[in-house]
């Protein structure tokens, strides 16, 4: 396997796997969010509660969901093995420096972006994800059936204005970090060409605002209809 | 023009280094960058003082000689060579602050010089072509499209300066090699060590301690010779198609 590790371990193949990873997790947004369209179903939750047992009991989507815990820790873990590699590449750094004259803020910032919305993830599973699969959740049954009720959960959880700030401006960071990933990963897979690239920063940029709107109006919705109920 | 130059000062490799500050008037906004560094050093020999040390050699743009990173960029203020730089493009009463190029694998020899033979051991991994010996073939010999070649010469342009690695954030050298690795990926005469050289180039790459790439694309903002950030996507595929199919292990 050495052909294999010597790869893994050079610059370009730690690019490739946060590449990799990055789009997967690109993927994972994408069904994260048009599933949590629910919400805005209206219906006390019904749907949403239905669906969230579905995402936590399929067999298929418990594989997904491991690829997107090992895609998390990947993504991390190589960011870091690359953040060090590059500063120890300048170890004198320049007195002036011009950066915005030939780069994007988001792109020479991808890794405090990062771990801006790692401290968000953190929050974020912490307050749903692991409440979904080892607290105590209040139970509702709808057709005879049982469901947990996480829709209580997070619409209680967002009457919180603080909470629902941090949900807003983590959206905003990581709309800024999908503005530089979405394309650079196809870049780094070698997928420049001048037939294709164009339509795929243009579906970036789309998507580094839709998605992460999205989500932001999620929680900002749930806020705002908590008043008048 | 009077202007204020903070220019980096080192006395050599294990010299710590520090700016200092010359006063340079009359000027001429008609002189080349590399004409007023000649005559602030006239006037330090003069004094008896040590002239700043740069490195130069053709100044007509095309040997890849001259670096300085000048107020923050490499080249200066305009996409071209240091010394195709001219003062037209400072102002009148200006500081300029000029530093060496920035990276392990370029280290300081004295003042603004930096060694870049670290390029050079990344072409001798692989940066070349088999040719049989004998007569001169026939021009035209080999059929290549209009369009690759034209590909192929504008990776041929770069003239391994080093802007693009003192432009990285990452001091990454992905813009040289990958101009080099497609230059002789497009021919045919680059083929017979194709999937060898893109290995070893990489390898050698790593090895001389350049960072990684980020895709900000700041080294094709600042390469004087307008190298493409498409050059890097097809030195990643050239890269891990080899890795993938080549029999080295």
């Amino acid at each position: 396997m050495t052909w294999v590790t010597k790869t893994l371990n050079s610059t370009l193949g730690r690019k490739l796997i946060m590449a990799l990873t990055g789009l997967f997790l690109i993927l994972f947004l994408t069904g994260h969010v048009s599933g949590n369209l629910l919400l805005f179903k209206g219906d006390g939750g019904q749907a949403f509660n239905m669906y969230a047992k579905f995402m936590t009991t399929n067999p298929a989507v418990k594989l997904l969901s491991y690829l997107t815990y090992i895609s998390v820790i990947g993504h991390i873990v190589y960011s870091i093995f690359l953040t060090q590699h590059n500063k120890s590449a300048r170890p004198v750094s320049y007195s002036t420096s011009n950066g915005s004259s030939n780069s994007a803020w988001s792109s020479r910032n991808m890794g405090v972006l990062g771990t801006i919305i790692l401290i968000f993830l953190v929050v974020h599973l912490q307050g749903f994800w692991a409440k979904m699969h080892w607290g105590e959740i209040p139970m509702v049954t709808y057709e005879g059936e049982e469901y947990k009720n996480l829709y209580l959960i997070v619409s209680e959880a967002f009457k919180q204005v603080w909470l629902v700030a941090l949900y807003v401006v983590s959206m905003i960071f990581l709309g800024f970090h999908l503005s530089h990933g979405f394309a650079s990963a196809f870049q780094t897979l070698g997928l420049n060409h001048k037939k294709y690239s164009p339509a795929i920063k243009a579906v970036g940029m789309v998507y580094c605002i839709l998605v992460p709107a999205l989500f932001a109006a999620m929680p900002l919705y749930i806020h705002f209809t908590s008043y008048t109920k | 023009m009077k202007l204020t130059l903070k220019i980096w000062r080192q006395k050599n490799a294990a010299d710590k280094g520090g700016f200092a500050t010359y006063v340079a008037d009359h000027v001429s906004k008609d002189m080349s960058f590399l004409e007023m560094l000649d005559v602030l050093n006239d006037q330090l020999t003069e004094k008896g003082e040590d002239p700043v040390h740069f490195d130069h050699d053709c100044r007509e743009g095309i040997c890849g000689m001259c670096s300085l990173y000048i107020n923050g960029k490499p080249h200066g203020p305009q996409q071209t060579t240091t010394c195709q730089l001219h003062m037209r493009s400072f102002s009148d009463g200006e500081t300029i602050t000029i530093e060496p190029w920035r990276a392990k694998a370029f280290p300081v020899v004295k003042d603004l010089v930096v060694n870049r033979s670290a390029f050079d051991r990344i072409i001798q991994a692989g940066g070349y072509v088999s040719v049989n010996t004998g007569g001169v073939p026939d021009a035209n010999e080999i059929p290549i499209p209009k369009t690759v070649a034209d590909l192929a010469m504008d990776a041929a342009q770069c003239i391994g300066c080093g802007a693009c690695v003192a432009a990285c954030k990452n001091a990454s050298a992905m813009l040289f090699t990958s101009a080099k690795v497609s230059q002789l990926a497009l021919l045919p005469q680059g083929q017979v060590e194709r999937k060898t050289r893109a290995e070893k180039m990489v390898a050698q790459m790593d090895a001389e301690g350049f960072g990684a790439c980020t895709n900000t694309g700041a080294c094709e903002a600042e390469c004087p010779k307008g190298i493409s950030i498409t050059n890097i996507a097809r030195m990643n595929r050239e890269y891990f198609s080899a890795v993938a199919s080549s029999d080295n292990m």
